[in-house]
């Protein structure tokens, strides 16, 4: 896999190529944060800007969801395999018809989760780097070496597409497509439980939810127009912290991304609460594809199987 | 009059504020994750965590509150208020910055125009027992808001984490209900010197170097400047930055009806929402992100200190830590006064 380093310097080569041409308006990608073990969406619009462009372990955003902010630009987006799944996924549902889109793809070394390692690290971090297989972060006092692979987030270590499929052009080579493990390890423990203390881990993640809605921004898939938490005619629910609105909200929400979510955990990574929500949708996701063959935004030709039916459709749930 | 709580007495100590108030302190919900609730049992307090995402105001002027009930009973309406506070109340471990946010709250809900019984009500029945921060984080910058980590002012009482014990200041007439208190003791001249030193190393802390000053009038000046374009262009639009504010304050009132009966129910609202600003007509003014985010820095740093003569920042650093996108108001600020 080539280093972070190398394939940041072809990104803004790219960059520049693109806008030098006019090929595209804008490109939106990562950019240096403000906050160790983060960083920002940048918008870039000219060839001197392109030395803001960054690529490393903390590009966990999926940009895609900028997408519906700037639909009368030429877009030229930087891509992970999830995110690009994102787009092929929207295009399904006709949301790009007059704008074209460069998907910028960068084959994806998979995230860190920065809150796994700042429980680990206590103390506050101050800086953090990556060498090689290593995290290095540094605080007041102290400075710790950590392997990477140990802090991924849970979407990455099961991901199986972290080469951007479709993508316009592709940065660097395509990687083995092997996961870390075999299964969403929240969505195996999910699994085991009982349909009891599966609720019980429901009610208690929900319950810190504070209807910020970060988890449905954040998501390339929440583009309504009037999100049916917002709708007050009719009234589906209402807009206080009951347990039974705050359930209801995440049960919908997660349904409504069945067949549609491409797993790359930007819902979770953006709750103040952290509140674990990939459980649910990457649940849902291996649901769809058992039961219909079906993975978000690999083909595009094939509608969603919930936006369609078959008469050989299963039918045995019907008594 | 300066004492001090062994933390051998601790435990004893918060049960007898539980016998006698209602008591809010920090809770862990999960690793990493806190809030201000009401106490049950002391082993639930937590005062050893960062500030909690949450912040203070939560305890005066709750995310989502009931105001009244309602019910038809035969050709009768009965309306039942909900604005009656009755217990005494006690937060604990509240830090300055939550608490300068919340004489900022006062200037609102308690203000020359307007009284809101509701806030009123909790805030008289209150103590608030302020809280020393040890422990500033790389995000705070309360220094440069006019205030620093070891503010008192607003607390009734005020802690200090000495390490084997809490040094205990009774600043207010509400403070010195505690004064006859068996749990405290006389504070040695040796504690009070430990936590002059602690003072001194938790203010280095604190960045005092955020530009604020001028910022009213820089504003006034930018208020069409293409800045906006580009300021706003990274927020997704969630309500994660207004609603961990400790001096946001905006809230949506909604009946929450069935067929005969209901409720008045008021909810923190969020100016980052396109819901927020949209009319009845279809019409919203405040169309796109460009505007909503404007307005969130403009009320911060131009309306507020045009109506109460100081800006509604208090530099606790939240809306830094917990944004999705990494939008940072200390370069914001920077930009707006770069311009």
């Amino acid at each position: 896999m080539e280093r972070p380093k190398a394939v940041q310097d072809k990104i803004r080569e790219k960059a520049k190529e693109l806008l030098s041409k006019k090929e595209v308006d804008l490109i939106i990608g990562f950019g240096q944060g403000t906050l160790p073990l983060r960083t920002t969406p940048v918008f870039i619009r000219s060839p001197e800007e392109v030395d803001r462009l960054i690529w490393n372990s903390f590009c966990e955003n999926n940009l895609a969801t900028y997408l519906h902010k700037f639909s009368q630009f030429r877009v030229g987006l930087i891509v992970k395999g999830c995110d690009v799944r994102s787009i092929t996924a929207l295009s399904l549902e006709k949301r790009f018809r007059t704008n074209p889109i460069l998907r910028i793809g960068i084959p994806c070394q998979r995230m860190v989760d920065r809150r796994k390692l700042k429980k680990a690290i206590k103390e506050e971090i101050l800086q953090a780097s990556e060498q090689e297989d290593q995290i290095i972060v540094r605080g007041d006092g102290f400075q710790v070496s950590l392997n990477r692979d140990d802090f991924l987030y849970p979407s990455c270590q099961a991901c199986t597409h972290r080469t951007p499929i479709q993508a316009d052009v592709l940065i660097g080579e395509p990687l083995e497509e092997s996961p870390l493990v075999e299964t969403h390890p929240e969505v195996g423990e999910f699994e085991e439980m009982s349909p009891e203390e599966r609720w019980k881990f429901f009610e208690k993640e929900t319950s810190r939810c504070i209807r910020c809605y970060a988890c449905r921004e954040a998501c390339p898939m929440c583009y309504c127009k009037e999100c049916f938490v917002d709708s007050s005619r009719p009234k589906w629910i209402e807009k206080g912290l009951a347990p039974s609105d705050l359930q209801f909200y995440h049960i919908v929400r997660a349904y409504h991304q069945t067949g549609r979510c491409s797993g790359c955990g930007a819902c979770e990574r953006a709750c103040p609460m952290e509140i674990r929500l990939t459980y649910l949708t990457q649940k849902l996701n291996q649901d769809v594809k058992e039961l219909f063959g079906f993975e978000t935004g690999i083909d595009s030709d094939a509608p969603p199987p919930l936006s369609t039916y078959e008469t050989e459709d299963r039918q045995e749930f019907i008594k | 009059m300066k004492l001090k709580l062994d933390k051998k007495e601790f435990q004893p100590f918060l049960q007898s504020l539980i016998d006698k108030y209602d008591l809010y302190a920090p809770v862990q919900l999960t690793e990493g994750v806190s809030v201000y609730k009401k106490i049950g049992q002391p082993e639930e307090i937590n005062l050893h965590l960062p500030n909690p995402q949450k912040p203070a105001k939560e305890v005066f002027f709750p995310q989502s509150e009931v105001m009244f009930r309602y019910e038809r009973v035969g050709k009768q309406d009965q309306v039942t208020s909900m604005e009656e506070v009755k217990r005494e109340r006690v937060i604990l471990g509240v830090r300055p910055c939550d608490i300068q946010a919340i004489f900022m709250l006062d200037e609102v809900f308690l203000g020359k125009e307007y009284t809101d019984v509701y806030f009123l009500h909790r805030r008289k029945a209150t103590t608030i027992i302020g809280m020393a921060c040890e422990h500033p984080l790389s995000t705070c910058f309360c220094s440069s808001t006019g205030g620093d980590p070891f503010t008192r002012k607003g607390s009734d009482l005020f802690w200090i984490d000495l390490g084997e014990a809490y040094l205990v200041e009774l600043l207010t007439e509400k403070g010195m209900t505690f004064s006859e208190s068996r749990f405290f003791k006389e504070a040695s001249s040796a504690d009070f010197t430990l936590a002059q030193k602690i003072e001194e190393k938790a203010s280095k802390k604190t960045d005092p170097s955020i530009p604020i000053d001028g910022i009213e009038k820089r504003l006034d000046q930018i208020v069409e400047s293409p800045l906006w374009d580009q300021i706003h262009e990274k927020c997704i639009g969630c309500g994660v930055c207004t609603f961990l504010c400790p001096t946001c304050h905006c809230f949506d009132i909604i009946d929450e009806d069935l067929n005969r009966k209901g409720q008045r129910v008021r909810n923190w609202d969020s100016c980052l929402s396109n819901l927020y600003s949209q009319e009845t007509s279809g019409h919203n003014p405040r169309p796109t992100g460009r505007e909503r985010t404007r307005q969130r820095l403009m009320h911060k740093f131009n309306y507020f200190p045009k109506n109460f003569g100081r800006i509604a920042c208090v530099g606790c650093g939240r809306c830094i830590l917990y944004c999705p996108a990494n939008f940072d108001i200390r370069q914001a600020i920077k930009e707006i006064q770069k311009e």
